[in-house]
Protein backbone atom coordinates (compact mmCIF):
# COMPACT_ATOMS: atom_id res chain seq x y z
CA UNK A 1 0.00 0.00 0.00
CA UNK A 2 1.42 3.39 -0.96
CA UNK A 3 0.28 6.71 0.86
CA UNK A 4 0.11 8.94 -1.91
CA UNK A 5 2.39 12.03 0.00
CA UNK A 6 6.06 12.80 -1.16
CA UNK A 7 8.03 14.92 1.62
CA UNK A 8 11.09 16.66 0.21
CA UNK A 9 14.43 14.87 0.34
CA UNK A 10 16.26 16.09 3.30
CA UNK A 11 19.28 18.21 1.04
CA UNK A 12 22.48 19.55 2.71
CA UNK A 13 25.48 21.26 1.59
CA UNK A 14 28.88 21.46 3.43
CA UNK A 15 32.08 22.18 2.37
CA UNK A 16 35.08 20.60 3.61
CA UNK A 17 38.43 21.93 3.85
CA UNK A 18 40.35 18.52 1.99
CA UNK A 19 40.07 17.15 -1.56
CA UNK A 20 37.69 15.55 -3.49
CA UNK A 21 39.69 12.36 -2.99
CA UNK A 22 39.82 12.14 0.67
CA UNK A 23 36.14 13.45 1.19
CA UNK A 24 34.79 10.62 -0.55
CA UNK A 25 37.67 8.15 1.46
CA UNK A 26 36.39 9.37 4.29
CA UNK A 27 33.22 8.98 4.22
CA UNK A 28 33.08 5.58 2.55
CA UNK A 29 35.97 3.54 4.26
CA UNK A 30 36.20 5.58 7.11
CA UNK A 31 32.57 6.04 7.72
CA UNK A 32 32.58 3.73 11.10
CA UNK A 33 35.14 6.65 12.32
CA UNK A 34 32.66 9.26 12.72
CA UNK A 35 29.45 7.89 12.41
CA UNK A 36 27.25 8.68 15.41
CA UNK A 37 27.94 5.61 17.94
CA UNK A 38 24.40 5.72 19.33
CA UNK A 39 23.08 4.61 15.96
CA UNK A 40 24.14 0.89 15.79
CA UNK A 41 21.75 -1.23 15.07
CA UNK A 42 22.66 -4.51 16.26
CA UNK A 43 22.15 -6.30 19.59
CA UNK A 44 25.55 -5.23 20.09
CA UNK A 45 27.65 -2.06 20.07
CA UNK A 46 28.96 -1.12 16.92
CA UNK A 47 32.40 -2.06 16.57
CA UNK A 48 32.54 -1.33 12.61
CA UNK A 49 30.60 -0.19 9.90
CA UNK A 50 31.33 -1.04 6.13
CA UNK A 51 30.27 0.27 2.81
CA UNK A 52 31.76 -3.02 0.64
CA UNK A 53 33.49 -0.75 -2.85
CA UNK A 54 31.40 -1.44 -5.85
CA UNK A 55 28.06 -1.40 -7.27
CA UNK A 56 25.65 -3.75 -5.12
CA UNK A 57 27.86 -4.01 -2.50
CA UNK A 58 26.49 -4.29 1.04
CA UNK A 59 26.45 -1.59 3.22
CA UNK A 60 26.51 -2.96 6.96
CA UNK A 61 27.48 -3.19 10.59
CA UNK A 62 29.84 -5.61 12.60
CA UNK A 63 29.15 -5.31 16.05
CA UNK A 64 31.18 -6.01 19.18
CA UNK A 65 30.38 -9.97 19.16
CA UNK A 66 30.91 -10.21 15.62
CA UNK A 67 27.51 -10.46 14.67
CA UNK A 68 26.38 -8.39 11.20
CA UNK A 69 23.60 -6.02 10.52
CA UNK A 70 22.52 -4.75 6.98
CA UNK A 71 21.85 -1.11 6.60
CA UNK A 72 21.26 -1.13 2.38
CA UNK A 73 22.96 -1.85 -0.40
CA UNK A 74 25.82 0.36 -2.88
CA UNK A 75 24.01 1.53 -5.84
CA UNK A 76 26.12 3.81 -7.28
CA UNK A 77 30.09 3.45 -6.67
CA UNK A 78 31.75 6.81 -8.47
CA UNK A 79 34.86 7.55 -6.82
CA UNK A 80 35.83 10.18 -6.00
CA UNK A 81 32.61 11.77 -6.86
CA UNK A 82 29.52 10.54 -6.23
CA UNK A 83 27.96 7.35 -4.17
CA UNK A 84 24.30 6.42 -3.99
CA UNK A 85 23.21 4.02 -1.27
CA UNK A 86 20.18 2.72 -0.73
CA UNK A 87 18.73 3.37 2.92
CA UNK A 88 16.53 0.47 4.55
CA UNK A 89 16.62 1.82 7.85
CA UNK A 90 13.34 1.63 9.28
CA UNK A 91 11.83 4.16 11.72
CA UNK A 92 12.47 1.89 14.42
CA UNK A 93 16.23 1.82 13.41
CA UNK A 94 15.81 -1.80 12.02
CA UNK A 95 16.76 -3.34 8.14
CA UNK A 96 13.87 -3.66 6.40
CA UNK A 97 14.20 -4.98 3.08
CA UNK A 98 10.63 -3.56 1.60
CA UNK A 99 11.77 0.26 2.91
CA UNK A 100 13.89 1.64 0.26
CA UNK A 101 15.09 4.93 0.07
CA UNK A 102 18.18 6.66 -1.50
CA UNK A 103 21.12 8.47 -0.69
CA UNK A 104 23.24 10.01 -2.72
CA UNK A 105 26.48 12.47 -2.18
CA UNK A 106 28.53 14.03 -4.30
CA UNK A 107 31.61 15.53 -3.93
CA UNK A 108 32.63 18.13 -5.83
CA UNK A 109 36.28 19.80 -6.02
CA UNK A 110 36.38 23.69 -5.53
CA UNK A 111 40.46 23.66 -4.70
CA UNK A 112 43.33 22.01 -3.98
CA UNK A 113 41.72 20.84 -0.31
CA UNK A 114 38.63 22.13 -0.64
CA UNK A 115 35.65 20.24 -1.58
CA UNK A 116 31.70 20.79 -2.04
CA UNK A 117 29.35 17.85 -0.28
CA UNK A 118 26.33 17.53 -1.93
CA UNK A 119 24.13 15.30 0.14
CA UNK A 120 20.51 14.09 -0.31
CA UNK A 121 18.05 11.26 1.55
CA UNK A 122 15.09 10.52 -0.85
CA UNK A 123 12.20 8.23 -1.07
CA UNK A 124 11.52 9.48 2.29
CA UNK A 125 7.47 8.43 1.47
CA UNK A 126 8.49 4.86 1.44
CA UNK A 127 7.92 5.36 5.24
CA UNK A 128 4.12 5.97 5.09
CA UNK A 129 3.93 2.15 4.39
CA UNK A 130 5.49 1.36 7.44
CA UNK A 131 2.79 2.39 9.48
CA UNK A 132 1.38 -1.15 10.89
CA UNK A 133 4.46 -2.32 11.79
CA UNK A 134 5.18 0.73 13.68
CA UNK A 135 1.61 0.35 16.09
CA UNK A 136 3.52 -2.72 17.46
CA UNK A 137 6.83 -1.57 18.16
CA UNK A 138 6.06 1.84 19.04
CA UNK A 139 6.25 1.27 22.80
CA UNK A 140 9.37 -0.49 23.04
CA UNK A 141 12.62 0.59 24.01
CA UNK A 142 13.87 0.12 20.83
CA UNK A 143 10.99 1.97 18.76
CA UNK A 144 10.71 5.46 18.15
CA UNK A 145 10.42 7.35 21.58
CA UNK A 146 13.96 5.61 22.67
CA UNK A 147 15.45 6.85 19.40
CA UNK A 148 14.09 10.48 19.94
CA UNK A 149 15.14 10.49 23.59
CA UNK A 150 18.85 9.44 22.79
CA UNK A 151 18.75 11.46 20.11
CA UNK A 152 17.33 14.91 22.08
CA UNK A 153 20.16 13.69 25.00
CA UNK A 154 22.94 13.63 22.02
CA UNK A 155 21.82 16.91 20.04
CA UNK A 156 21.33 18.94 23.31
CA UNK B 1 9.38 15.59 18.20
CA UNK B 2 6.47 13.63 19.73
CA UNK B 3 4.60 14.99 16.38
CA UNK B 4 6.80 12.03 14.79
CA UNK B 5 4.98 9.37 17.26
CA UNK B 6 1.90 11.32 16.41
CA UNK B 7 1.71 10.88 12.83
CA UNK B 8 3.04 7.09 12.91
CA UNK B 9 0.06 6.04 15.33
CA UNK B 10 -2.55 8.16 13.38
CA UNK B 11 -1.59 6.08 10.23
CA UNK B 12 -1.11 2.60 11.86
CA UNK B 13 -5.33 2.24 12.38
CA UNK B 14 -6.69 0.72 9.57
CA UNK B 15 -9.89 2.84 9.10
CA UNK B 16 -7.91 5.58 9.46
CA UNK B 17 -5.34 4.95 6.79
CA UNK B 18 -8.33 3.92 4.61
CA UNK B 19 -9.73 7.76 5.37
CA UNK B 20 -6.14 9.29 4.85
CA UNK B 21 -6.07 7.64 1.18
CA UNK B 22 -9.34 8.42 0.21
CA UNK B 23 -8.79 11.88 0.94
CA UNK B 24 -5.15 12.14 -0.88
CA UNK B 25 -7.03 10.82 -4.15
CA UNK B 26 -8.83 13.85 -4.17
CA UNK B 27 -9.99 16.52 -1.41
CA UNK B 28 -14.03 15.00 0.23
CA UNK B 29 -16.49 16.35 2.96
CA UNK B 30 -17.30 14.45 5.83
CA UNK B 31 -20.40 12.98 4.19
CA UNK B 32 -18.67 11.69 1.22
CA UNK B 33 -16.12 9.63 3.70
CA UNK B 34 -18.45 8.35 6.12
CA UNK B 35 -21.01 6.92 2.58
CA UNK B 36 -17.67 4.30 1.38
CA UNK B 37 -16.99 2.88 4.90
CA UNK B 38 -18.65 0.51 7.34
CA UNK B 39 -18.71 3.23 9.95
CA UNK B 40 -20.21 5.37 11.61
CA UNK B 41 -20.40 9.30 10.65
CA UNK B 42 -19.33 10.14 14.37
CA UNK B 43 -16.54 7.77 13.79
CA UNK B 44 -15.20 9.37 10.35
CA UNK B 45 -15.03 12.38 12.48
CA UNK B 46 -13.37 11.16 15.26
CA UNK B 47 -10.56 9.87 13.13
CA UNK B 48 -10.37 12.99 11.05
CA UNK B 49 -9.46 14.89 13.80
CA UNK B 50 -6.22 12.14 15.21
CA UNK B 51 -5.65 12.51 11.27
CA UNK B 52 -5.82 16.62 11.57
CA UNK B 53 -4.02 16.57 14.88
CA UNK B 54 -0.96 14.59 13.41
CA UNK B 55 -0.63 17.17 10.81
CA UNK B 56 -1.54 14.88 7.86
CA UNK B 57 -5.12 16.33 6.56
CA UNK B 58 -6.13 20.03 6.77
CA UNK B 59 -9.81 21.23 6.46
CA UNK B 60 -11.69 23.97 4.93
CA UNK B 61 -15.43 25.16 4.26
CA UNK B 62 -17.09 24.60 1.44
CA UNK B 63 -20.41 26.30 1.55
CA UNK B 64 -21.95 24.52 4.46
CA UNK B 65 -19.24 21.48 4.33
CA UNK B 66 -15.95 20.77 5.71
CA UNK B 67 -14.03 19.55 3.30
CA UNK B 68 -10.75 17.44 4.01
CA UNK B 69 -7.80 17.64 1.95
CA UNK B 70 -4.05 15.78 2.90
CA UNK B 71 -1.12 18.51 4.23
CA UNK B 72 1.05 18.00 1.65
CA UNK B 73 3.63 18.76 4.53
CA UNK B 74 2.14 15.32 6.34
CA UNK B 75 5.25 13.44 6.50
CA UNK B 76 7.05 16.60 7.93
CA UNK B 77 8.07 15.81 11.47
CA UNK B 78 9.54 12.47 10.70
CA UNK B 79 11.52 14.10 7.53
CA UNK B 80 12.64 16.90 10.54
CA UNK B 81 14.01 13.79 12.19
CA UNK B 82 15.71 12.75 9.80
CA UNK B 83 16.84 16.46 8.59
CA UNK B 84 18.36 16.92 12.04
CA UNK B 85 19.81 13.64 12.44
CA UNK B 86 22.07 14.31 9.32
CA UNK B 87 23.15 17.69 10.62
CA UNK B 88 24.92 15.90 13.26
CA UNK B 89 25.99 13.02 11.27
CA UNK B 90 27.55 15.20 8.55
CA UNK B 91 28.95 17.89 11.11
CA UNK B 92 30.85 14.84 12.33
CA UNK B 93 32.35 13.84 9.14
CA UNK B 94 33.11 16.97 8.35
CA UNK B 95 35.39 17.20 11.63
CA UNK B 96 36.44 13.64 10.70
CA UNK B 97 37.50 14.74 7.18
CA UNK B 98 39.63 17.73 8.39
CA UNK B 99 40.93 15.95 11.65
CA UNK B 100 44.29 15.52 9.92
CA UNK B 101 45.16 17.78 6.83
CA UNK B 102 46.39 16.64 4.23
CA UNK B 103 50.63 16.57 3.77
Amino acid sequence: MSLKIAPAPVRKTLQVKASQARAFEVFTAGFARWWPATHSIGKSALKDAIMEPQVGGRWYERGEDGSECDWGRVLAWEPPARLVLSWQLSAQWKFDPDLLTEVEVRFIPEGDRLTRVEFEHRGLESYGDQAEAVRKSINSPGGWPGILEAYAAAAA
Amino acid sequence: MTDAIKILEALADPTRREIFERIAARPRSVGELARGLPVSRPAVSQHLRVLKTAGLVADYAEGTRRVYQIDPAGLGPLRAWLDRFWDRALAAYQAEVESNPEQ
